[in-house]
């Protein structure tokens, strides 16, 4: 749409193309494409549609939760308690199925419900209160992992009926199950962020909040449905992750809100707010997950592999300085 | 608090009244004055706890190895924050701490195993600390990369790093005379002693120094603080300096307090850190709080970890507790802001 309204000026073909180089997104496409040739070049295992399947196995709790995420950064905010959310609903699943004697079906329904309250909360201090979102969500990471670690007592909760594997270990039409719930939930997101009045909103909340509340955006209702969302989407990948290990502990998803932060942020969104995509973003989880993998293919140790996402990190923000920099002086 | 106990005539009085209500409400203002009193009141009422519903003559919560322990059990910590704080108030925030002091504490024990000269292993993680610090703050005050991003590639970069030198190992036989921590002159834990110079001397350093003034002019308003000849970027690449020099100091005192070393980064470190200079009053805003109030706050914190096993509650709450403690701490102080502009 926009591009016919603005054809009769500059809008060729490679005045689009290299708009879109020069983007973040374009910038981390060309790093994926890249590093996916030379691992692919260099590491048989890696180029198998087995592998490829698996990796998207392994990222989709990632994926889920930078959903919201990238939400919360595009409007100046932050959510550091994920990780602790996601433990607390591995173990409030776990604990009211296996110790309360809650039939699963209940116990699930209570997990998601409980972190969706615990993002509620986040919204609810942040827009009512004032708290500023760091400080809030720094608060509860420490304070819904200690009702986690309460809860459990450090005892973990195993043995679980067949059918409740299907999501995390089992695939539908040849697919990882939670695969095809990341790539709906991500579509969906996306569309929202992009297509809609309340998306479009969070950029203006992001760019300056006071002019969003003067032009009659509902800024506090907004922010609290994305903190609550940020909750509901964090418990909803501790549950996956359970289907998928199999098993419930009060330390999982410790050290997930920087796995989070570090794939948005790579994915182009400023952690000052004001822009970001969804696809940005899913590029930014995937171009880490595979850089683990093909790493620890290539005989890194697993969890050696961060140092390379710690400098891609640093390098990407780096590149996409410097070309905004460029961009903004010619 | 003394003024009651002096004689009075009856006249001056109500001026006196007005004079303690002034003073106990100055010292309610200030997060310094709460914390020392929270201390005072978590230690009287374990103690009465004990002599009067477990009916034990002599307290142990006030026994001499309980305060040795409360005091020194988190010093190392409290000397981290004291960076941690200066970062905060700069308008700042480093993330990375927990990791760059696993593997300082890490290089510091394998030098002192591989027999460097003990002074050195204590001498080269300040001074790696530091070089980190100058690496950090490069990037933040001159290529303008927001630090909570920095300081997150960072921890990713030295937490793997880690891995890849030494994957995660344990460090035995440790010299004796390396172990900084366990050292007592005249009677005093050495943890102490650090913990204790340095927050005074930092606190000093930064309530009359031009240099340490600058760190809150740049963290209040950085535009300001340039129009009036302070140079923020300067002030910034200082300030990581000084973070990086005091975890090298929390690193050393970390690798010493016990025989063995894990070279492994200890999860949740950073955030320890960060909770001790939230609690102690330093604004996540930038431009205020004092180094002495992130220690008070260390050494609360290990009070708190002390009374819950007083009270047989299970140590798995204390991450509650903590959470719960930062949240009143920043209802608090909006609440106290709120009243300061009305």
């Amino acid at each position: 749409m926009l591009a016919t309204e603005t054809s009769s000026q500059t809008t060729t073909f490679g005045a689009r193309a290299r708009t879109l180089l020069l983007s973040q997104e374009g910038v981390l496409l060309v790093i994926l494409v890249v590093s996916v040739a030379i691992l692919s070049i260099f590491s048989a295992p890696f180029r198998t549609v087995e592998n490829i399947l698996n990796q998207g196995r392994l990222l989709t709790e990632v994926g889920l939760v930078a959903l919201p995420m990238t939400y919360i950064i595009i409007t100046g905010g932050i959510d550091l308690s994920v990780g602790s959310v996601f433990g607390l609903s591995a173990v409030v699943l776990g604990y009211t199925w296996d110790k309360l004697g809650f039939p699963l079906e209940l116990a699930i329904v209570v997990a998601l419900v409980t972190s969706t309250i615990a993002g509620f909360v986040n919204g609810w201090f942040i827009v009512r209160v004032g708290v500023p979102p760091l400080i809030m969500t720094l608060a509860t990471l420490a304070f819904y992992r200690g009702l986690a670690e309460g809860i459990s007592q450090a005892r973990s909760a195993r043995g679980y009926p067949e059918w409740f594997y299907q999501l995390g270990q089992r695939e539908v039409l040849g697919v990882p199950t939670q695969l095809w719930i990341l790539v709906i939930a991500a579509i969906v997101a996306g569309i929202i962020l992009a297509r809609t009045v309340f998306g479009r909103s969070l950029y203006a909340i992001g760019n300056n909040e006071l002019g969003a509340r003067f032009s009659g955006i509902p800024v506090n209702r907004y922010k609290l449905l994305i903190y609550t969302f940020s909750g509901f989407m964090s418990g909803l990948a501790g549950y996956i992750f359970v289907s998928r290990v199999s098993t419930t502990r009060s330390d999982m998803g410790t050290g997930l809100e920087l796995d989070v932060i570090a794939a948005v942020v790579l994915g182009g969104t400023s952690i000052f707010g004001g822009t970001g995509s969804i696809a940005g973003t899913m590029i930014g989880v995937v171009l880490i997950q595979l850089l683990k993998n093909g790493l620890s293919l290539a005989g890194m140790k697993g969890d050696a592999t961060i140092v390379v996402i710690g400098l891609v990190l640093i390098f990407a923000i780096l590149v996409n300085n410097y070309i905004q920099r460029r961009s903004g002086a010619s | 608090m003394t003024a009651t106990s002096e004689p009075v005539s009856p006249a001056a009085q109500p001026a006196v009244l007005s004079q303690i209500t002034g003073w106990l409400h100055s010292m309610v203002s200030s997060q310094e004055a709460v914390l020392a009193i929270s201390l005072i009141a978590l230690t009287v009422s374990v103690s009465l706890y004990e002599t009067l519903v477990l009916g034990r003559e002599a307290p142990r919560f006030l026994a001499e190895r309980n305060i040795a322990d409360i005091l020194q059990g988190n010093a190392y910590i409290a000397v981290a924050a004291i960076g941690v704080s200066m970062v905060i108030i700069s308008g700042n925030i480093d993330i990375s701490v927990g990791s760059l002091i696993g593997v300082l504490a890490t290089i510091s024990g394998l030098m002192a195993v591989n027999g460097f000269p003990i002074w050195l292993a204590w001498l080269t993680p300040l001074v790696i600390g530091g070089l980190v610090g100058a690496v950090i703050g490069f990037l933040v005050a001159y290529l303008r990369i927001p630090a909570i991003v920095v300081t997150l590639g960072m921890l990713s970069i030295l937490q793997g790093g880690l891995i890849i030198m030494t994957g995660g190992a344990w460090i035995y036989d440790i010299p004796p005379e390396f172990q900084l921590a366990q050292q007592r002159p005249l009677g005093i834990p050495m943890p102490v002693i650090i913990m204790i110079v340095l927050t005074i001397g930092a606190a000093l350093w930064m309530r009359y120094t031009a240099y340490g003034r600058a760190i809150y002019a740049v963290g209040g308003n950085a535009e300001a603080a340039r129009l009036s000849g302070i140079s923020p970027r300067a002030t910034l690449m200082r300030v990581f300096i000084i973070n990086g020099v005091f975890v090298g100091v929390a690193a050393v005192l970390f690798a010493t307090q016990f025989t063995t070393i894990q070279s492994t980064v200890p999860p949740g470190l950073e955030l320890f850190v960060i909770t001790a200079s939230v609690v102690g009053g330093v604004s996540i805003l930038g431009g205020t709080g004092t180094v002495v109030g992130s220690t008070l706050a260390a050494v609360l914190l290990r009070a708190i970890n002390s009374a819950m096993i007083f009270f047989n509650i299970s140590p798995y709450w204390l991450r509650a507790v903590q959470g719960i403690l930062i949240l009143i701490t920043v209802l608090a102080d909006l609440l106290r802001r709120r009243r300061q502009l009305k």
